[in-house]
């Protein structure tokens, strides 16, 4: 090892030639699913940003492709349902979509069609995160990567419920749930997301939120000076802001672009309802420090027994009565 | 491309027409992306569908398939009208000036010369007056009405924007509006690129349809430029390097021409390539013909090429006809004539027309040997796959023999880009299995041929016998030994003409340059455009040196462009007649009062003086053609044709069927259908999720596109009783397939000469081999018939019928 890898500010670098230590982990964490009272990390990364500018985008799926590829899924081959989205929706093999729309725009008369990459969000206020009643299956780093910890993942399928997008995908395989990760495995070698990296028109790009929001903006300008009066960003504040924001033609209509929410919320219900979890988990967990239960969970990756299935089992059986 | 991928970011406006750059091109349509975000440029699709380029466009207008002639001549009909003409390039720079023979003429579609009965034209009329000095007669104030400006003004008088809508379906006010757009690149310090592929390509007319554009661009003073040009998007990572080393049937490397049966003799062939020059003092770079050929035969045949024999004349084989083309050859084999077919790399069964033709033809052979990376349909033709390739095996007595080859991740050498440039690869994967490389193969059957030649004799052995092979290993030529002969070296010290004293390149020593070339023997060069490329400074090609001086996006120092590492061709013409660049900010050449300096390799003598020696070099003329004389059989201007099959006739002369010089074999003919027919217009196309019948093969593209389907309106879904998904049944006078329906707002149905034409879109990526779902190409269903020209098959308009199906063989 010759040092730790840097924070990524662009998905564009060359990933280095010399080996190099990680530089996001469990000591990043500050939040976690079902564990309330984590002591707060000593350090804080720069939040990230992945930026989909839709009017760059030509749908042409290397994104998909790149996503594939990088985390080694195996999405199926389907059929054609009589359109271009395939596979037909997001899964646990497909992180990302492309979602096309066909729109004939009242306004100017012209037809258009709206290609956005469907994804995880990386909110600020992560629905999924809130809803997961298992201790450590979902955390978010402090530069704003929302992970999904398969490890801790049991299966019950609150994060979906809890996500105003509709993200995750529970696999019939494993029976865990499956999102984008912001290809944390690729940020913490110091290198962008697979997608951006793969995307031949830079529609996607990666950097720090800040820089992100600046771009957002240049494009912005360029859009309004092409007639698109309603260009802006998409960064949600119902959610606290996400790390993957779009530039859109028609910012005030995000539910244009496939059902892009027009103002999603994390459900009250959600929030009211994590309150309860935290004791149950940490108790359940029997471990004093937050930050040493997080350490362990991080560090169970390869040997996940029976013993945690029943545990989880059982963690989840008790979540569900108290929620009954 | 006249210019380079990177230069697209330079343009001001980029127009797709008969293309679908996004989506096709997605890596090199990332220049289009830089110049709208960086320069503020804009971006107009023409296109029969509403693609993935137009999703990013700023302006779109429909087309009907085939109709492209109508709308570039419309536009130029436009720009002449409202004066958007750069005159001072058009007077200068293009033979706007020459005067034409008085017996040459257009009328009804057709024009002066035509034999009805051959299909050809007589081209004696489609030249200049030629003067008694031997030069052409010009009239620099263009007011003889015999002058190409005032014979194009009257070509182009009756494609008027009614008729453009009538005939290409787009409406008038789309129409118009991009002649506006277009308009502005007429403004010196304003410039368009034209980015187009086999949506122009792909016609009986095809060749025709990109003069459409080169001309429009010679009129707005936009080739040449920094981000003009007109730029054919290569639809294969390497068919330019194709082209470029003459894998034709009557090409030799280099863009020369094999000889023909009428050209016995050396003398004979030269005889009518002595391109003098038609104006004073101008280049004519092709008066190097002599030496190009030369050095080409000693490449080949070494020593045994020597001038007592004409440098091996006799050696290379002569044409009875102008071509054996793939639709020729695939015609003689289905008339018995063909006993053996090699197929390297190249999958006819899903990529030429009229696949039942293409399999009798395959069944006819005695050996049909296939080299490929990849399990082929072509290699399996024989197999019985359903309704997916419903044949007899028992019947098809054809030996089929399937090499495997490397592909271009596990070999080394050079990929020739659209842009020209010669990128050197290194190997990124070990082959699988048995696969070697194509030149192993090659060679090894080389070899064996020249043992039978050498133990049995023949008629003429000596071309075979004699052939130059001086490889390290005889069974394996290394790229480098390979690269290093088609750059060409000295075989003996080559003195200076000016100092016979002084020696210019040492005996052995690659060439620097094809300047370099001598008709002496004294030369070798296995292709001479690519001179340059591997020279005594080492491999050119591998040079990854992404510096940009000016930012002008030329990057000399990267790879090496053909000629002579030029980036942008003709790039004498981005300045002005004093040398001076048109638009300042976009300098790519000056004349600095001794020598043309720049951005790029000047396209033109270092010391020519500016306003004596012209900037296109290449032609006889010096100037860019307007009007192209005897150089397409088809006509010296555009003219609208129908395609062979179309829903409309010709409003210019209906009794005219698609292109009347096109060669088309009397069996096909006969399956051509008329609109009562078959109603509606298909036109085939690739989608970006897949590389044509390749990635079908692979999990992930098979994944993101899985199934065959075609693309229908809203309004003919709701015509036909068809849903979205559904498996529709689409059959054509020659074959018939079953497809999965897409129904779309994307296509639109178009109002042509009063009646509604409906377009239905198939793309051409399934096959039954590989991981995908089994389907069918858009081959199954188009016409036996190519470009007049260059024999490019008319995929892109043809009729067809559409049907819902329940129950049909699709999963």
């Amino acid at each position: 090892m010759t040092g730790r890898a840097p924070e990524p500010v662009t998905a564009a670098a060359n990933p280095p030639v010399e080996p190099l230590e990680a530089n996001l982990g469990a000591r990043d964490v500050v939040r976690a699913s079902a564990m309330p009272n984590l002591p707060a990390p000593d350090r804080s990364l720069t939040e990230v940003a992945k930026l989909i500018d839709v009017s760059k985008c030509i749908g042409c799926k290397a994104c998909q492709s790149a996503c594939a590829e990088w985390n080694e899924t195996h999405p199926e081959i389907g059929v054609n349902t009589g359109v271009y989205e395939n596979p037909p929706d997001l899964s646990a093999e497909m992180f990302t979509l492309m979602r096309f729309t066909e729109y004939d725009n009242p306004d100017t008369g012209n037809f258009e069609w709206l290609i956005r990459k469907d994804g995880c969000m990386h909110c600020a206020e992560p629905g999924c995160l809130a809803a997961c009643p298992a201790p450590g299956a979902i955390v978010k780093y402090s530069n704003g990567i929302v992970d999904f910890i398969h490890e801790n993942c049991i299966g019950c399928g609150y994060c979906i419920i809890g996500c105003p997008f509709d993200v995750p995908r529970i696999s019939p395989r494993d029976n865990r749930s499956y999102k984008c990760t912001l290809c944390s495995d690729r940020v913490a070698m110091g290198q962008g997301p697979a997608c951006a990296k793969s995307c031949p028109t830079q529609a996607i790009v990666f950097g720090t939120k800040a820089a992100m929001i600046e771009h957002a903006n240049d494009r912005i300008a360029d859009l309004k000076s092409r007639g698109y009066a309603n260009a802006g960003v998409y960064d949600p504040p119902g959610v606290g802001g996400t790390h993957v924001i779009y530039v859109l033609h028609h910012a005030d209509q995000p539910s244009l672009y496939a059902g892009l929410p027009d103002d999603p919320q994390v459900a009250a219900t959600v929030s009211a309802w994590k309150g309860a979890n935290k004791t149950i988990g940490l108790a359940a967990m029997g471990l004093a420090a937050a930050g040493a239960v997080l350490h362990g969970l991080f560090g169970r990756a390869n040997r996940v027994s029976a013993e945690d299935e029943v545990e989880a089992q059982a963690l989840v059986d008790r979540e569900r009565e108290g929620d009954a | 491309m006249t210019n380079a991928w990177t230069d697209i970011k330079n343009t001001d406006l980029a127009i797709v027409m008969g293309g679908n750059a996004a989506e096709a091109h997605p890596c090199g349509f990332k220049w289009v992306t830089e110049a709208k975000a960086n320069r503020g440029a804009k971006l107009i699709v023409v296109d029969p569908r509403f693609t993935r380029t137009a999703a990013v466009a700023d302006y779109y207008a429909p087309i009907r398939p085939g109709s492209d002639i109508a709308f570039l001549l419309g536009v130029i009909r436009w720009c002449i009208a409202n004066d958007k003409v750069q005159w001072e390039y058009v007077r200068n720079y293009t033979n706007a000036t020459f005067l034409v023979r008085e017996d040459y003429g257009w009328a009804d579609g057709l024009f002066t010369g035509y034999d009805e009965e051959a299909r050809r034209y007589d081209m004696t009329s489609w030249e200049y007056q030629i003067g008694e000095d031997g030069f052409a007669r010009v009239d620099p104030a263009m007011t003889d009405p015999r002058c190409v400006w005032n014979l194009l003004k009257a070509h182009v008088e009756v494609y008027t924007p009614d008729f453009v809508e009538t005939v290409c379906g787009t409406p008038k006010d789309r129409f118009l509006k991009i002649c506006e757009m277009i308009g502005t690149c007429a403004a010196p310090d304003r410039v368009m690129t034209s980015l187009y592929a086999l949506g122009w390509a792909q016609h009986s007319k095809g060749a025709q349809n990109i003069r459409g554009m080169a001309m429009l661009q010679l009129i707005l003073g936009n080739v040449g430029l920094r981000g003009g040009g007109i730029n054919a998007l290569r639809g294969h990572s390497n068919i330019q390097g194709l082209t470029d080393i003459g894998l034709m049937s009557n090409l030799i490397p280099g863009y020369m021409n094999l000889p023909r049966d009428s050209e016995p003799d050396f003398a004979t062939y030269m005889a009518s390539r002595a391109f003098r020059p038609l104006r004073p003092g101008q280049t004519s770079y092709w008066q190097n013909y002599r030496k190009f050929f030369v050095s080409f035969q000693k490449a080949m045949w070494g020593g045994a090429a020597t001038a007592e024999n004409d440098w091996a004349f006799d050696y290379l084989p002569k044409l009875d006809i102008p071509s054996y083309d793939i639709l020729k050859m695939f015609d003689m084999m289905a008339k018995g004539e063909v006993n053996l077919y090699f197929c390297q790399g190249f999958n006819p069964l899903m990529s030429f027309p009229n696949r039942a033709k293409l399999t009798e033809g395959l069944s006819k052979l005695k050996l049909l040997v296939v080299m490929d990376p990849l399990q082929t349909e072509t290699a399996h033709f024989w197999e019985n796959h359903g309704a997916f390739n419903d044949v007899d095996p028992a019947a098809i007595q054809t030996e089929v023999l399937e090499l495997p080859t490397t592909c271009f991740a596990e070999d080394e050498g050079a990929l020739v880009n659209s842009g020209r440039w010669l990128q050197w690869h290194w190997p990124a994967a070990t082959p699988p299995g048995a696969a070697r490389g194509d030149v192993w193969i090659m060679s090894s059957i080389f070899r064996r041929v020249r043992a039978l030649y050498e133990a049995e004799g023949g008629a003429f052995p000596d071309p075979i016998l004699k052939l130059s092979w001086d490889y390290a290993d005889a069974s394996e030529p290394t790229p480098e030994e390979l690269a290093k002969e088609m750059n060409g070296r000295a075989l003996t010290d080559l003195a200076d003409p000016a100092d016979a004293t002084q020696i210019l390149l040492a005996a052995g020593r690659q060439l620097q340059t094809f300047g370099q070339l001598r008709d002496d023997g004294s030369t070798m060069c296995g292709c001479w455009i690519f001179s340059g490329s591997w020279t005594e400074d080492g491999n050119m090609m591998a040079r990854r040196d992404n510096s940009d001086p000016g930012d002008a996006g030329m990057f000399l120092n990267w790879s090496f462009a053909w000629p002579m590492n030029r980036r942008i061709l003709y790039n004498r013409a981005s300045a002005d007649l004093a040398g001076k660049p048109w638009d300042p900010a976009r300098k790519l050449i000056e004349w600095d009062g001794a020598k043309w300096t720049g951005y790029d390799v000047p396209d033109i003598g270092v010391t020519a003086k500016p306003g004596e020696v012209m900037p296109f070099i290449m032609t006889n003329e010096g100037v860019g053609k307007l009007f192209s004389r005897k150089g397409m059989v088809d006509g010296p201007f555009p003219t609208h044709m129908e395609p062979f099959e179309s829903p409309v006739e010709n409003l210019l002369n209906p009794a005219l069927r698609g292109n009347p010089a096109a060669r088309v074999f009397p069996e096909d003919l006969a399956q051509m259908a008329t609109g009562d027919e078959f109603p509606y217009v298909g036109t085939s196309y690739r989608l970006t999720e897949h590389f044509h019948t390749w990635t079908k093969h692979n999990l992930v593209n098979a994944a993101l596109q899985p199934e065959f389907f075609v693309e229908i309106s809203e309004q003919l879904a709701a015509e036909k009783g068809i849903r979205g998904g559904q498996q529709v049944r689409v059959w054509s006078k020659r074959g018939e397939v079953w497809a999965k329906a897409v129904v779309t707002k994307r296509i639109k149905p178009m109002i042509c000469a009063g009646k509604t034409v409906h377009v239905v879109g198939i793309p051409l990526h399934w096959g039954f081999t590989g991981v995908a779902r089994k389907g069918w190409g858009p081959n199954s269903l188009t016409p036996f018939v190519g470009d007049a020209n260059i024999q490019t098959p008319e995929f892109k308009a043809f009729l067809v019928n559409i049907e819902p199906v329940e129950g049909g063989p699709l999963a």
